[in-house]
């Protein structure tokens, strides 16, 4: 299962990197979202400081649609699924290769979103050591249930439209926990933001585990 | 001759179309079976079948050993398919795409092992570090089936592949035909290309409607 996740994920990310869709397409977008959010939420530097973790998450859970729809869109381009399905690939390692590279994708992005909060919201970066595991634990959160879902819209006609309602539905959870921990880690108070961030946890490990069983019948199936 | 395939009354339904009516075969080791009929005769969608791309919707089917009810996922790392698509990603060069497939595959060294398909199907040297995107359609297929071959598969599922092949090409996959079943391999090949394709072939099946109407 390793062997084949860690195929997958390098196969993965050296497409994105290839195709360079993040840096030229996603990167942009995001900063784009922020950007209105701005100008929608008035100047007024004090509402977008406040709303900030909200923005944040909501910028990179709407990032997070365009990854996966590319990662799956590899796929689907001249008989991909079908050629890992004959390949014998174990599908957990297809659901952890996949997930590892869209990861990656994110991670990097939210270091650029957070610089850019900071600049364009004035957000006061601190509580690090918060900030960072939640990132880390929210971006599994969003990827687990991101990679599942895919990979069930991947095989259908309406793939585009299909995904964000079966996935941002799932992810509330998560916003509302990653908003929460982020707050807890911009203003200081980290005990209720590692409350949060366990909660958080479970979340992933839950997705993650529900992932790798749900594969096989998922790429089979769908 | 020991079988590969036992097939008996396999019914495959694709939606509401039933691809396969009803199919009964016997097909022993190293032999090549050549499957003829018009189109929509059912040849894709019994190799793909054969491969536990498609379900068995009735009757009953054991390839390799395995019954393609339960035992596909075992059963797919030791078949190998080429249809009509090459399963070829365009951002990365010929040799990662060879790789890729050899490692998947478990195969021991797999940059040698890809380096080896890729000398044996004759893609040029300075194509390989290539994007395949960058490739004609006939190299493609080529790289394709540089990608089947490193993974040392027991039965040959082949679908149309002299299709997009110059005429170099469809003889150096004659002779890998070849070479797989002197070495024990049986192949199934779908193919309008009648000529070419019964030289190579030691029993031919002819399908219409979703089952087998002549073996000859």
């Amino acid at each position: 299962m390793w062997r084949d996740a860690f195929a997958v994920a390098g196969r993965d990310l050296r497409i994105e990197a290839r195709s360079r869709v993040a840096v030229n397409q996603v990167v942009p977008f995001a900063f784009i979202v922020l950007l209105l959010f701005g100008f929608a939420l008035d100047p007024d530097r004090g509402i977008l400081q406040r709303v900030t973790p909200g923005l944040f998450w909501v910028t990179v859970l709407l990032s997070a649609l365009v990854v996966v729809q590319r990662s799956f869109a590899i796929e689907r381009s001249d008989g991909g699924r079908d050629a890992l399905r004959v390949g014998g690939i174990d599908p957990a390692g297809v659901f952890l290769g996949k997930g590892a590279a869209i990861l990656v994708v994110l991670l990097v992005l939210e270091v650029a979103l957070l610089a850019a909060v900071a600049v364009l919201y004035g957000a006061p970066l601190a509580g690090w050591p918060l900030l960072v595991v939640s990132a880390v634990v929210t971006t599994v959160g969003i990827v687990a249930p991101g990679t599942i879902y895919g990979a069930l819209a991947s095989g259908l006609r309406v793939r585009e439209t299909v995904l964000p309602l079966l996935f941002l539905p799932v992810v509330a959870p998560v916003m509302i926990g990653a908003t929460r921990a982020f707050e807890a880690a911009l203003e200081g108070s980290t005990g209720a933001g590692w409350r949060w961030c366990g909660l958080l946890a479970v979340f992933a490990a839950s997705y993650t585990a529900l992932g790798m069983l749900l594969f096989e019948p998922l790429l089979e199936e769908s | 001759m020991e079988p590969v395939l036992t097939l008996r009354g396999v019914v495959a339904v694709l939606g509401r179309f039933p691809a396969l009516a009803g199919v009964d075969l016997d097909v022993g080791a190293g032999s090549t079976v050549l499957l003829v009929g018009p189109n929509g005769a059912g040849k894709s969608t019994l190799l793909r079948l054969c491969a536990g791309l498609v379900g068995l919707t009735a009757g009953s089917a054991t390839v390799l050993g395995h019954d393609l009810r339960t035992g596909r996922r075992e059963l797919r790392r030791r078949v190998g398919y080429l249809g009509h698509a090459n399963g070829l990603y365009d951002e990365l060069t010929v040799e990662e795409n060879v790789r890729f497939w050899a490692r998947i595959a478990r195969v021991p060294e797999p940059a040698a092992a890809a380096d080896a398909a890729l000398e044996r199907l004759a893609v040029a040297s300075r194509l390989r570090d290539l994007g395949v995107g960058r490739l004609s359609a006939g190299q493609r297929r080529r790289v394709a089936l540089a990608a089947f071959v490193v993974r040392r598969p027991e039965l040959w599922l082949l679908d149309e592949p002299h299709a997009g092949l110059d005429a170099t090409a469809r003889d150096d996959l004659d002779d890998l035909v070849r070479e797989a079943t002197a070495a024990g391999a049986t192949v199934l090949v779908a193919s309008h290309e009648l000529e070419r394709a019964t030289a190579l072939a030691s029993r031919t099946v002819r399908l219409e409607g979703g089952v087998v109407v002549d073996v000859a």
